[in-house]
């Protein structure tokens, strides 16, 4: 069986500033890591590739640095990866970006399933994974809890739609995108990491690279959504401490709540 | 010898304190009898729910002329009985005070209530870019009660144990008198450090009402390995030439495969890796990236030389947490495999500990009971677990005494101690004797004896 996972690199921790004149993330000195949702789809990914037998590639698009996420995912088991490089792609928003995705695919060979995380914790839009199968006019589900079989031809997965879980079959080729905790992640292996050659496994590729692809569908010229401002959350730091005994706190407590119209 | 409570000292008591924080009879939950393993149980005949210093010196100022007994209690996490009210009395609980007083970023401490958690402590230090080190499994343990047992955990390799932070403590003395001892200050030599017979003293001393403790700026960088090996000989082995390497480790812990998936089933997560029968987890800190790589590329390769099969890298929060939360989850998780157990918390050199831990699987195969393990080897603590699982009484009385007697001559053989970190509160009083003799408890008694003349303060704890 042959499954891509895509992946994303996000910054390290949520403690990520903005700068206020700019609007840009403030990245310098800010680690990156995988995409916690991702390690649920590569996992997924993992355990189908040890049950039914095949391997798991990986594929992300970002700046070079993104390759650290790509090798993490060769820690973790992938054989190969392709990284989608070049100035071109960035500023990308939803669409672009499966746009970009769906060339990089087209570089990776035959596949039975796309897997993607969830969500990112960066960017929370939850639409790439179902636009990339719109753009390679394949069947999806998302929100995937649990893979039930695969048989060769479908996937037969739980997926769970808020107030109720819903049981499907797709036909593969097909791609998922997996629920958080959906499983526990493996760690990266130090044996892997010292034994395999990632500079042979990951191959970079630049637009020019892909002689299909149209400038104007990639990055922010191919983006219809603009983003106007970035500026972080207000900080409201207000605390009210209420003081005395358990009878006097509930008192004090419902007081408040109906000043303010809570209750 | 001790006066029963009566009328007129809850009277009394209840002129100090609100009326709402003086409970008695019925009222006290059963929860007040005991702690989490001590195996023994009493109810306090009076629950006071302490809100200030001043409260604390007027019960204790009471209970000193009234010949009342007084246990002091923390969240009730302790195993060794030591917070259990023997003589009933006055149970003096300091949860209520649990207020984070100060942060001195200029002396690098902070100033505690004792009822402040553990796990609140962290988050609140972690949050303005400090670590309090020690780091004892036990989250949800109050700082006084970390306090009263010296508790170590899991940073003691590197940072060392409860003691070697705290600065300052306020304690109330069993007369009531308010006693202010050590400080901010870093340097000391100004008489007997009083403060640290207090520190570990199992509330048997002094009522601490409030802590300076020390802190370190928060490590920028912080990665773990968890080392699966084939066999624990082989984990446990690695460990004295990891610290003969001099690596800077924050952390060695050891565990077994039964361990892990016990945790798994308390906690209902699955654990990143359990397909080996051992484990060992390392930590490194420090504030630069590469520094911080070279180390573990260090360890990473010296375990594997030695046997380890992989080096699993922990380096994300997510990582982190399912690591560390299943291992913060041990004791409970054996606990919830058995019908009943009882613990060992011996602490031996560190080069004796892959002997002591191969020990407690010939003593469990001896006596055919079930001894699972884990533990601080980096600090040579090892938390050891005689499980009751389908025993009768007199079959789990005769070899649990068996493996105690075993276990703790062994430790002894090997120049251990009874307890590591968790006291010896009121189970592991014959054994401390058997360890120390009459001269050191005879010592001790005369060091209670100048703090509580009448012997009010947790009577009949420790010797």
């Amino acid at each position: 069986m042959n499954i891509i996972v895509c992946v994303k690199q996000v910054p390290g921790t949520n403690k990520v500033a903005v700068d206020p004149v700019t609007g840009v993330l403030i990245r310098d000195g800010v680690d990156s890591k995988i995409n916690p949702y991702d390690l649920f789809a590569l996992e997924e990914g993992f355990a189908l590739a040890e049950k039914y037998g095949g391997q798991v590639k990986t594929l992300s698009m970002g700046p070079p640095m993104a390759k650290e996420a790509l090798k993490e995912t060769i820690y973790m088991g992938a054989s190969e990866a392709v990284l989608l490089s070049d100035r071109k792609f960035g500023g990308a928003d939803v669409a672009a970006t499966s746009c970009a995705l769906s060339l990089g695919v087209g570089k990776m060979g035959e596949y039975d399933l796309i897997i993607c995380g969830k969500q990112t914790t960066d960017g929370d839009t939850a639409q790439v994974g179902p636009e990339l199968a719109e753009k390679l006019g394949i069947e999806h589900i998302a929100n995937v809890t649990e893979i039930l079989e695969c048989d060769g031809k479908t996937v037969t997965v739980v997926c769970d739609l808020d107030k109720v879980h819903q049981t499907a079959r797709l036909s593969l080729p097909c791609l998922i995108t997996v629920e958080k905790d959906a499983n526990t992640p493996r760690l990266p292996s130090y044996n892997r990491k010292k034994s395999m050659n990632c500079d042979e496994l990951i191959k970079v590729y630049s637009v020019a690279d892909i002689p299909e692809a149209d400038e104007k569908k990639l990055g922010l010229s191919g983006s219809p959504t603009q983003v106007e401002r970035i500026f972080p959350p207000e900080k409201n730091t207000d605390r009210t401490m209420l003081e005395g005994s358990a009878n006097e706190l509930s008192d004090s407590l419902y007081a408040l709540l109906k000043e303010r119209k809570f209750v | 010898m001790y006066n029963r409570v009566s009328q007129k000292d809850i009277e009394a008591l209840t002129s100090f304190l609100s009326p709402d924080r003086v409970i008695t009879g019925d009222n006290i939950s059963h929860d007040y009898s005991h702690d989490e393993l001590g195996g023994i149980s009493q109810m306090p005949e009076v629950l006071v729910k302490a809100g200030s210093t001043e409260e604390i010196s007027k019960v204790m100022r009471y209970a000193s002329e009234n010949k009342i007994p007084v246990v002091v209690r923390g969240s009730g996490t302790g195993l060794v009985g030591a917070s259990v009210a023997l003589h009933g009395g006055i149970m003096l609980e300091t949860v209520g005070m649990n207020k984070i007083l100060e942060l001195d970023e200029e002396n690098l401490t902070v100033t505690v209530q004792p009822g402040v958690l553990l796990m609140e402590l962290a988050a609140f230090c972690e949050e303005h870019d400090f670590l309090y080190p020690p780091d004892p499994g036990e989250k949800s343990a109050t700082i006084g009660g970390n306090i009263s047992t010296n508790a170590g955990g899991m940073r003691a390799v590197k940072y060392g144990v409860t003691r070697d932070y705290v600065r300052g403590l306020t304690a109330v003395l069993p007369s009531g008198k308010i006693m202010h001892l050590g400080g901010k200050t870093v340097k000391n030599s100004s008489g007997y450090s009083l403060k640290d017979l207090i520190v570990g003293s199992e509330g048997t001393l002094a009522v601490i009402t409030e802590a300076v403790l020390k802190l370190v700026p928060l490590p920028k960088i912080t990665v773990s390995l968890l080392i699966p090996y084939d066999s624990i000989e082989k984990a446990i082995g690695t460990v004295p030439k990891l610290i003969k390497s001099r690596a800077s480790l924050t952390a060695i812990e050891f565990m077994e495969q039964g361990t892990i998936l016990f945790s798994e089933e308390y906690l209902g997560k699955n654990f990143p890796d359990k397909k080996s029968p051992a484990y060992l987890i390392l930590t490194v800190d420090g504030n630069d990236k590469k520094v911080v790589e070279d180390e573990i590329d260090k360890v990473a390769s010296l375990c594997i030389e030695n046997g380890a099969k992989d080096a699993l890298i922990v380096d994300t929060d997510e990582r982190k947490t399912s690591v560390w939360s299943a291992r913060g989850a041990f004791l409970e998780a054996i606990k919830a495999s058995t019908t009943e157990m009882d613990e060992c918390d011996v602490v031996v050199p560190r080069n004796k500990v892959a002997e002591f831990v191969l020990y407690t699987h010939e003593v469990s195969k001896e006596l055919g009971v079930r001894i699972p393990s884990f533990g601080h080897a980096g600090d040579g603590n090892l938390h050891v677990y005689v499980c009751r699982d389908d025993l009768c009484d007199a079959e789990w009385n005769e070899k649990l005494e068996k493996a105690f007697e075993l276990l703790y001559k062994k430790a002894r053989e090997l120049c251990g101690l009874v307890s590591g970190e968790h006291g010896i509160g009121y189970a592991k009083k014959d054994f401390l004797r058997e360890d120390y003799g009459e001269g050191q408890l005879e010592l001790m008694r005369g060091i209670k004896k100048a703090f509580d003349p009448d012997n009010i303060l947790n009577p009949d704890k420790i010797f």
